[in-house]
């Protein structure tokens, strides 16, 4: 076990220590054995932001890949895969991804070095065996162009030996899951979009319901808005599946928003460190992962810090109704005032002077920006409204989206020392496990 | 006019015998280059190094005239539509050998990696991933392969009878009768265009997962008239 950093080491030990002895008990079933698969294990958070680490399900030994030619893609690489959560690998490019995740269902085969699958040598069972418990998903999904939409999906369990009908109704059911719409089954690929047939794609790598997911750079060919479904999709997928996800980036920001834990490797295949998002965008290895990590990680990691806790103010909100008295009272001590419809729904700031009592003119409001959920948001959404906010104050609304606070500038950042100071190295969001970027 | 599908008794068939005779001796050789040329191709699919020299010797067989073939045939086959058959077999192979390699190399890389990912075995994966989708690229070339072929049967005439319409020809000259010459332009030129057709047909049918509109067009280049 080789962890580089100091960070590394401590988060590993970290992952350990919270196995709940049921969880550590369970674990020593085989979690590949079929029967195992369908148990539901207990499950923390379940609104996607906290994500418990069971084990670790696959573990790479001192693998090295030198390939016929001489080249090193992957150089005595040690990673512990935690079970049922995303790992992502992440790197520049030729860095050894890819080697390094095809070495994992043995599309190649290490030079050295032992994979280790839930505690058995990768190499003891046969090849087809292995990569049929492994879902794999890669870029332009890789779809079999000669066959429809549901017989794509049904290709693993048809190998595995399922009647035609038993893959087709599975193959039915996973494209409901992967939100694929049911009049698609019956089309080819090419009369897909690109966003579709990577839904295909990672629909196809479930059907047989395997423990591991590998995905290979999944959503980079399509376009960003495509791309944010689908993460959010895999997301959603994950919390309600439990997969153990192997997911391959060049994209550190797909990284920190869907990994449980991110490896970051360097050209040449060597671990830079290996750390959970947060731990990260704090606490880089070294100047190479820091450079990698890019100009603004100080404000990505904001999105590790809930905005919960941000004391918001009602005092300078009033609605278009209001009397002159409650704009005056209002009016103390804030320079601006959100006005709100009757159904308390933002309009618009206005400085107090400008509004009419009784009634107040909505067209000459200043825009409010996008407000920010005040229980499901994060500090840098927060900031984010407050900076776009022509007054620089950020509106906090519930759920329905009705106003139920307004905070400034000042007091945000405020609240982003005190974060800060209670959690210097992890991100003080609430619940146990591994904290999640939060939107 | 009325003469023009008098056959000479000679020929032993009336005009729609003739015709029965000339598709079987062209498109026996097509399906027999076809079973032949599959094994072939998957061989120099997967020894890269196979693909060159086997291209060279089945060109060099093509070159090789119909004439010489029949010279060497003649003593062991005799005056047979066997030894008109043989050597359309090895021609077709100058077509049906690059069509069906390229066609499976031509298959997406991803799709491949894919297919291995799946757990899928070589063989398995030649059958029903590879081939299915070098399906299109398959065609162009029996087509090709067919119209030549059907071009070709012709000069079965030069060992005695075997050549089917082109039988026709000779014949022609010898009772002074030149619309039997036309008769055998005229209906060999029509066996193809129609048998072609009906290939483009089971195309059609066979690759309903084609975009439509993006019809096969590989291995045209390798039409060429004998
Ligand atoms: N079959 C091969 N033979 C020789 N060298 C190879 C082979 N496959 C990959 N390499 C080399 O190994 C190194 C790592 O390749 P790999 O595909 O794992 O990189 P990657 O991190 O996935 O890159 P990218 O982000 O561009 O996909 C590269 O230098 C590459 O050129
Ligand atoms: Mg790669």
């Amino acid at each position: 076990m080789r962890i580089s950093g100091l960070t590394g080491q401590a988060q590993r030990a970290g992952i350990e220590a919270r196995h709940t002895p049921a969880a550590r008990l369970k674990h020593n079933r085989s979690r590949l054995s079929p029967q195992q698969s369908e148990l539901g294990w207990s499950r923390a958070g379940g609104n996607g932001q906290t994500r418990r680490v069971f084990g670790v399900l696959i573990r790479i030994d001192s693998v090295t890949k030198r390939y016929p030619d001489g080249t090193v893609a992957v150089d005595r690489l040690s990673l512990e895969i935690p079970d049922r959560a995303i790992t992502v690998l992440v790197g520049p490019s030729g860095c050894g991804k890819t080697t390094t995740l095809r070495m994992i269902n043995r599309m190649v085969e290490p030079s050295e070095g032992t994979i280790w699958i839930d505690g058995q040598d990768s190499r003891r069972q046969p090849v087809n065996t292995l990569r049929r418990s492994m879902g794999y998903v890669i870029q332009n999904a890789g779809l079999f162009q000669h066959r429809t939409i549901v017989d794509n999906i049904a290709t693993v369990p048809r190998l595995l030996g399922w009647s035609k009908d038993r893959a087709r109704s599975r193959a039915r059911e996973l494209m409901e899951r992967v939100g694929l719409d049911a009049s698609l089954a019956r089309r080819y690929p090419y009369q897909l979009s690109g966003g579709q047939q990577q839904r295909v794609g990672v629909a196809r790598a479930l059907a047989a319901d395997p423990p591991v997911l590998l995905m290979d750079e999944p959503f980079s060919a399509v376009d960003p808005v495509v791309r944010k479904g689908l993460q959010d999709e895999l997301l959603r997928i994950q919390d309600e599946l439990g997969k153990t996800i192997v997911f391959v980036t060049h994209d550190i920001d797909e990284a920190v928003k869907l990994g449980t834990m991110v490896a970051v490797l360097r050209t040449g295949g060597r671990l830079a460190q290996y750390a959970p998002p947060a731990d990260l965008l704090s606490n880089p290895a070294d100047a190479f992962v820091e450079d990698f990590l890019g100009a603004d990680r100080g404000i990505r990691r904001l999105s590790f810090f809930s905005a919960a806790g941000l004391d918001l103010l009602t005092a300078p909100i009033v609605a278009v109704d209001a009397t002159a008295e409650q704009i005056a009272r209002a009016a103390q001590g804030a320079p601006y005032l959100l006005v709100t419809g009757i159904d308390g729904k933002p309009l618009g700031w206005s400085e107090p002077g400008a509004l009419t009592a009784g009634s107040v003119d909505t067209g000459r409001l200043l825009s409010y920006g996008r407000p920010f959920v005040a229980g499901e948001d994060s500090l840098r959404s927060a900031l984010d409204c407050a900076v776009l906010s022509p007054a620089g104050w950020a509106v906090a609304v519930d759920g329905e989206g009705r106003a139920t606070g307004v905070i400034s500038q000042t007091a945000i950042a405020e609240a982003i020392r005190g974060a800060h100071e209670a959690a210097p190295g992890v991100g003080g969001t609430t619940g146990a496990g591994e904290p999640k970027a939060l939107r | 006019m009325n003469r023009f599908f008098d056959i000479p008794s000679d020929l032993q068939h009336d005009w729609i015998g003739l015709v029965g005779l000339h598709l079987r001796e062209a498109l026996l050789p097509v399906l027999g280059g076809l079973l032949l040329a599959l094994p072939i191709a998957q061989l120099c699919v997967r020894l890269r190094w196979l693909y060159p020299p086997v291209l060279w010797v089945t060109t060099v067989l093509y070159a090789i005239p119909s004439l010489a073939f029949f010279v060497v045939l003649i003593d062991y086959t005799g005056q047979t539509e066997l030894t008109v058959m043989i050597p359309l077999t090895v021609y077709t192979l100058v077509v049906l050998v690059p069509a069906i390699v390229d066609g499976v190399r031509s298959v997406p890389q991803e799709t491949l990696a894919a297919a291995t990912a799946m757990g899928f075995g070589p063989v398995r994966r030649y059958v029903q991933v590879q081939l299915p989708i070098a399906t299109p690229a398959i065609v162009a070339g029996l087509r090709v392969a067919t119209v030549s072929s059907i071009s070709l049967v012709s000069v079965g005439m030069l060992i005695g009878n075997q050549g089917a319409l082109g039988n026709l020809l000779h014949d022609a000259q010898i009772y002074n009768r030149p619309e039997l010459a036309w008769n055998s332009v005229l209906t060999t030129a029509a066996l193809a265009v129609l048998v072609d057709a009906l290939l483009v047909g089971v195309r059609v049918l066979l690759t309903p997962w084609m975009p439509s509109g993006s019809g096969a067009t590989r291995t045209r280049k390798e039409a060429t008239a004998r």
